[in-house]
Order: C-alpha cells, then sequence, then structure tokens
C-alpha cells in the first residue's frame, strides 16, 4: 500500500528518470559529481552545468505548466526566446571596446517587456478572438524569428560589454552562476502564490471545464489572458539567460527547439497535457532531467540536430502512460490475463 | 436595408472566404503588373505553379486534417525527411529510382497512419503528437545525413527538368501537374464521395457523426494517412525543385500550408473548407513572394512576417464571422464563444 502511494506520486516519474540519467551518467562520465572550486571562488563541475544550463528552461516550463493547465499550449515560447535575445543584445549592442550603448537595466527591462507584450499578444489572440491555443502561438512561433531577424538586421550581434555575461555566469565573488538564483526565485515566487492565492484553482478549473468555471463566476478570459502573459515573460526572462550565456543573440538558433523541450518537462512533470490539474514542482525536476537528459546525450556524441529524435519518442510514450484510453487497455489487458472479471478495468478508467 | 440583407447574405456563404481570397489574389496580381513590368509576362503567372508545387500537393493534405478540426505540424519535416531520403538512396545506394520514389512514398503512408492512429486509439492532441511528429522526422533527417546531399542521378534529374508547354505560352514542371492532379482529385473526393461527405460530417460534429454510424476511427485515421502521403509527395515534388536533401529544407512549411489552407476559408474548427479557396490561399503567398523577389531590397524574412500578418488578419476574420453568424441563428452564445 505504501508502495503505491509512493509509485502513484506526481514526483514519482520524473524523480526516477532524473536518478536513472544521473546514475547512468555516474557510471559513464569520469568525474560526474566532483565539484571543484577555481582560483576566482567560483563552483565548478558537470552538476554544476547542468543547474546552469537549465535554468532558462526552467522558467520556460513554469510559464508552461500554466498555459498547459488550461488545456491549452504555446508553441511560440522558443521564438519569443529569440525576440527577447535580439532586443537585449541590439540595445547594448555589439561594440568592440566592450562599452554598452545602452544601459543594461534598460536592455533587460526592455527584452522581459517584449516577452510580456508577446505574450499578451497570444492572450488576446487566445481569450478574447477565441482561437486554438495551437495556431495562435504558431502565428508567432513562425513570424517571431522573422522579427528577430529583423531586428538584428539578419546578423548575429555579439556583445563584448562584460557584464552582460554576469546574467548566466557568476558576479565575482559569488559561487554560482546568476541564473540558478534568477530561476530558484521565480519558482519561490510561483510557489508562493500559489500557496497564499486562489490563482492556481482558476487555471486548473478553467483547465478542467471552462464553461462549468464561467458559470462558476471565474472569468475565464482573464486567467487565458494573465496565463499567456506569464508564459511570454517567462519567454522574455529566459531569452536574456540564452543569450547571455553564448553573450550574443543568434534570431535563428536562440531558443530552438525550447517549446519541445518545455512541453516534455511539463509532461514528464505529471501534468496532463489535456489540462486541468498541475505540479510546479514536477516541472521544474522534468526541466532539470530534460537538460541532464541533453548533457549526457551530447557527452555520447549525438549531434544537437539529432536529439530531437529521443525526445519526441520520449513525448509520445510520455502522452501514451498519461492517456486515460491507454491505462484502460493496458488494465483490461492485465484482467484477461488473470482470467479476472473485466468489469474491473471499466472502473478504473 | 436591402444592401444589408445582401451583405449578411453574402457574410453568412460558405464561399465568402472563397470569394474574398480570390479577389484579394486579382488586387494582387493587378497591383504587381502595374509596379513590374515583368510581370505581364504569362510566365510568372506559371512559376507561381512551378515553385508552389510542394505547397499545394501538402496544404490539399493539411486541409484534411483541419477538416475533422485536427491539425498536422509535421508535414514540413515529413517533407525535409523525405527529400534526404530520396537523396541518399539515389546517391549512396543503386535502388532505381521508381523504387526511391514508391519507398519515400510508402513511409509517408505508413507514418501518417501511425500518427492517425495513435491520436485516435487513444483520443490524444493531434497538435502535441503531430509536434513530436515534426521533431522526429527533423531528428531523423540529421541521423541520415547533417550535410546536403546532392542529387546528380541524370534521370532523376531530367525528370527534375523537363517542361510541359501550355498553349504555347509559357510552360510548366511535372511538380505543378503533379499538384494540380493532386488538388483535383482531392477536391472531388471531398466533394462527391461517401468517404468525403464523412469527413465533412466528422469535422462538423464527432459524436454525431458517430451516433449516425459513420465510421469515425476509419475515416480519421485515413485523414492522417492521407495527409502523410500528400506530405511525402510534397517531398518529391520539393527535390524536383531542390535537388538535394538537407535537414533545413521546408522549414515551416506547415505553417505555410496552415495559412494557405485558412486564407482559403477552411475554418480551424473543423468542418467547412473548400479546395479550390486553398490553391487561391498558396497562389496569394507565392504572389507576395514573386513580389518581394521583384522588389529586390526586401530580405527574406519579410515573407515569415507578412504570411504571419495575414493568416492573423484572416483568423481573426474568421471568428468575427463565426461569431456573428452564431448571434444570427440566435444559438446559446456560450456554448460558441468557450
Amino acid at each position: 500500500m505504501n508502495w503505491k502511494r509512493i509509485t502513484s506520486s506526481s514526483l514519482f516519474l520524473p524523480l526516477l528518470a532524473l536518478f536513472a540519467l544521473l546514475l547512468f551518467n555516474v557510471i559513464f562520465v569520469d568525474g560526474f559529481l566532483s565539484i571543484q572550486m577555481t582560483d576566482d571562488g567560483r563552483l565548478y563541475g558537470r552538476l554544476i552545468d547542468i543547474l546552469n544550463r537549465s535554468s532558462s528552461l526552467i522558467i520556460l516550463s513554469l510559464g508552461m505548466t500554466f498555459v498547459i493547465a488550461t488545456s491549452g499550449i504555446d508553441i511560440s515560447v522558443g521564438a519569443v526566446v529569440a525576440i527577447s535575445a535580439a532586443v537585449v543584445c541590439t540595445l547594448i549592442g555589439g561594440r568592440g571596446d566592450g562599452v554598452a550603448e545602452h544601459p543594461m537595466a534598460l536592455a533587460i527591462l526592455a527584452a522581459v517587456a517584449i516577452g510580456v507584450l508577446c505574450g499578451i499578444w497570444n492572450g488576446f489572440l487566445v481569450a478574447r478572438l477565441k482561437i486554438q491555443a495551437v495556431v495562435a502561438t504558431l502565428i508567432l512561433m513562425t513570424a517571431g524569428r522573422g522579427i528577430a531577424q529583423l531586428l538584428t538586421a539578419g546578423q548575429i550581434i555579439t556583445v563584448y560589454y562584460k557584464p552582460f555575461s554576469y546574467i548566466s555566469g557568476t558576479i565575482p565573488g559569488n559561487v554560482l552562476p546568476t541564473n540558478i538564483f534568477i530561476a530558484a526565485a521565480m519558482v519561490l515566487l510561483v510557489a508562493f502564490i500559489m500557496k497564499k492565492t486562489s490563482i492556481g484553482l482558476f487555471v486548473q478549473a478553467v483547465g478542467i471545464n471552462a464553461t462549468a468555471s464561467k458559470y462558476a463566476g471565474i472569468s475565464v478570459s482573464l486567467v487565458l489572458f494573465v496565463v499567456y502573459a506569464f508564459s511570454g515573460f517567462c519567454a522574455g526572462v529566459s531569452g536574456l539567460i540564452e543569450s547571455s550565456l553564448i553573450r550574443a543573440a543568434d534570431a535563428n538558433n536562440a531558443g530552438l527547439n525550447m517549446e519541445m523541450d518545455a512541453i516534455l518537462a511539463v509532461a514528464l512533470g505529471g501534468t496532463l497535457l489535456s489540462g486541468g490539474k498541475f505540479y510546479i514542482g514536477g516541472s521544474v525536476i522534468g526541466a532539470i532531467t530534460i537538460q541532464t537528459l541533453t548533457t549526457t546525450m551530447y557527452a555520447l556524441g549525438i549531434a544537437s540536430d539529432q536529439l530531437p529524435v529521443i525526445k519526441a519518442i520520449a513525448v509520445v510514450i510520455l502522452c501514451l502512460i498519461q492517456s486515460k484510453k491507454c491505462q484502460a487497455l493496458v488494465a483490461s489487458w492485465k484482467d484477461n490475463r488473470h482470467g479476472g472479471n473485466p468489469g474491473k478495468a471499466v472502473e478504473k478508467a | 436595408m436591402k444592401l444589408k440583407k445582401m451583405m449578411n447574405a453574402a457574410v453568412a456563404s460558405r464561399y465568402f472566404s472563397f470569394f474574398i481570397t480570390a479577389f484579394l489574389f486579382l488586387v494582387l496580381y493587378g497591383v504587381g503588373m502595374m509596379n513590374f513590368h515583368g510581370f505581364t509576362r504569362p510566365q510568372v503567372f506559371f512559376n507561381l505553379f512551378i515553385d508552389n508545387a510542394t505547397l499545394i500537393i501538402v496544404t490539399v493534405g493539411i486541409t484534411f486534417t483541419l477538416l475533422i478540426g485536427g491539425i498536422d505540424l509535421s508535414v514540413g519535416a515529413v517533407v525535409a525527411l523525405a527529400c534526404m531520403i530520396l537523396a541518399y538512396l539515389l546517391e549512396y545506394t543503386a535502388v532505381p529510382v521508381a523504387a526511391a520514389v514508391l519507398l519515400v512514398l510508402v513511409f509517408g503512408i505508413a507514418f501518417g497512419a501511425l500518427q492517425g492512429y495513435i491520436i485516435t486509439k487513444f483520443d490524444m492532441q493531434p497538435f502535441i503528437i503531430t509536434l513530436a511528429g515534426m521533431f522526429f522526422c527533423r531528428g531523423m533527417t540529421a541521423v541520415i545525413s547533417r550535410d546536403t546531399i546532392s542529387i546528380t542521378n541524370p534521370f532523376y534529374v531530367s525528370i527534375a527538368s523537363a517542361r510541359i508547354s501550355v498553349f504555347g505560352l509559357g510552360f510548366v514542371s511535372i511538380g505543378a501537374v503533379m499538384a494540380l492532379l493532386v488538388l483535383l482529385i482531392a477536391a472531388v473526393v471531398l466533394g462527391f464521395t461517401r468517404f468525403g461527405r464523412t469527413i465533412y460530417a466528422i469535422g462538423g460534429s464527432e459524436s454525431s457523426a458517430a451516433l449516425m454510424g459513420l465510421p469515425v476511427f476509419r475515416t480519421k485515421v485515413l485523414v492522417y494517412t492521407i495527409n502523410g502521403f500528400c506530405a511525402a509527395l510534397g517531398g518529391v515534388a520539393y527535390s524536383w525543385i531542390m535537388l538535394s536533401g538537407y535537414t533545413l529544407h521546408a522549414l515551416g512549411m506547415e505553417m505555410d500550408a496552415i495559412a494557405s489552407s485558412v486564407i482559403g476559408g477552411t475554418l480551424l474548427t473543423g468542418g467547412v473548407a473548400f479546395l479550390p479557396g486553398t490553391l487561391f490561399g498558396v497562389l496569394i503567398q507565392g504572389v507576395i513572394l514573386t513580389f518581394i523577389t521583384f522588389q529586390g531590397t526586401l530580405s527574406a524574412w519579410w515573407t515569415k512576417i507578412v504570411i504571419g500578418a495575414l493568416l492573423c488578419v484572416f483568423i481573426v476574420m474568421q471568428a468575427i464571422i463565426t461569431e456573428r453568424k452564431s448571434k444570427l441563428s440566435s444559438k446559446s452564445s456560450l456554448e460558441n464563444r468557450l
């Protein structure tokens, strides 16, 4: 009974996957667990690297969790990451002498603001005009990269301004990269809001049955609007981190395939893709798991453009596991094999 | 008062979107003729079909999925994978051309059927499965080769460069003829066969169709199979234009195809589509591309932005029309709003 409670916990699957991946790494990658201190007082090691790289994905999956919980989807996040990266890099400028053309604070604000703006646009299409989420966000998914290229004039802008690299690097005197703190702060903030307000309940209600929620007095369009705006905000912050990581804005490759990673993280975290109940903690663990998977695959010599094959298969399998019909089929198959009464399977479904 | 009534009747007509699209195409083409001398040559018009043969075929396929209220995001990646398989087979193996093409088409059918089966059998959202399908195919393209493979097979190149004269006014490619054939067959199937009417019925209301005793499961899987076949066939046509396989071929084509279909009057909620309209949807995009080429100073990324904007305008128009219609038919407006 106790065992069943553990396995049915929402965190069981992501934690199991993460544990298996880590175990694999510990066995096959030398010095995977070792964390060293560099001379200038930074912590260094593969685990820190994974955390560093997964921070932008964690933030993206936060936004995506809410969108999916309302039974929507936001496939434009990758493109919004590219737009935000383009904005921050264009504003700071690619001057070789390392001087910023505009103050960094302004550039950061502008990048996050443009992310929110994109989110508001998606929210307007979904909440006000009642367009299916996947089509509404598809517009920005394709047009977004065009906009990012327009901003950077088709060039890759490399930023030499030193403080810009602190966003995804370490501020002198700190032991950990800044973006880990940013991700942690956002997770805590969301957890706090979930604990103290009923927004989470509203989101869940809209995801389970929008019509019923409307009759119950919830402003469905407002909830949808806020959820997409928040997803845009998360994508904007992710864009900052991604561009700071490579100190450049690459309109074609910034945030490429990240929408898939974010969806995968949310699905792995136990949130049903059909909406309803959602798990913030699961999504965070899911995001770290995905990043560990990516790092492991790179270590095995799989190229970045071949990686989607594995992730696509993972998504389909995860969806199948979640699917009620599939569970019912498996249950009836089990009952048949044991010669039990088939009525049980129907009950479960 | 009479005018208003006529307007209302026109807006409520099934072919309203079609008329707007055809009108928009003529206006765009007229503007092009006035601004650029080269636009008046008949060959420019035929080039629209040559350059967009793939898009026409893919759009026909995706219209089937949109009709049943589904969607397929994997078509662009399937086109790329089809090109890559063809290029690999023709360059590195001794497989004859006909067998290679056949193999690609069988792959398309199998992939479409698999997607359709998973979506229908397990009751999954189509976009999530086909999004996974898109990533799978793009990834597989990179698995076969990360570099460009050029097709140099002489027979294949001769097919690709064959030109058919049209009344001495100009010429079209085999791909363009194939595209128009596919469009014609699809229009006949949708309009005049039991299978086609079943698709419309499922798009209108799946549960009603099931209660009427229509074969919902079989039809839905078949629709995705047809779509997979069209995507693979589009890939063959694409390889005639590009004569190569590359991981980034047809990037974002799913968006172009959905845009064409929507501009041509397909409702994304399912149940409404008119194939001749989708042809004009493709042609409008082709004209915009030709504009940008003739202009010479505009960059390629403007295409994406313009098409995104165009798609947006048409979707918004649809949303407004649907809302108006539901108000006119005095249904419970809440049901339609959610």
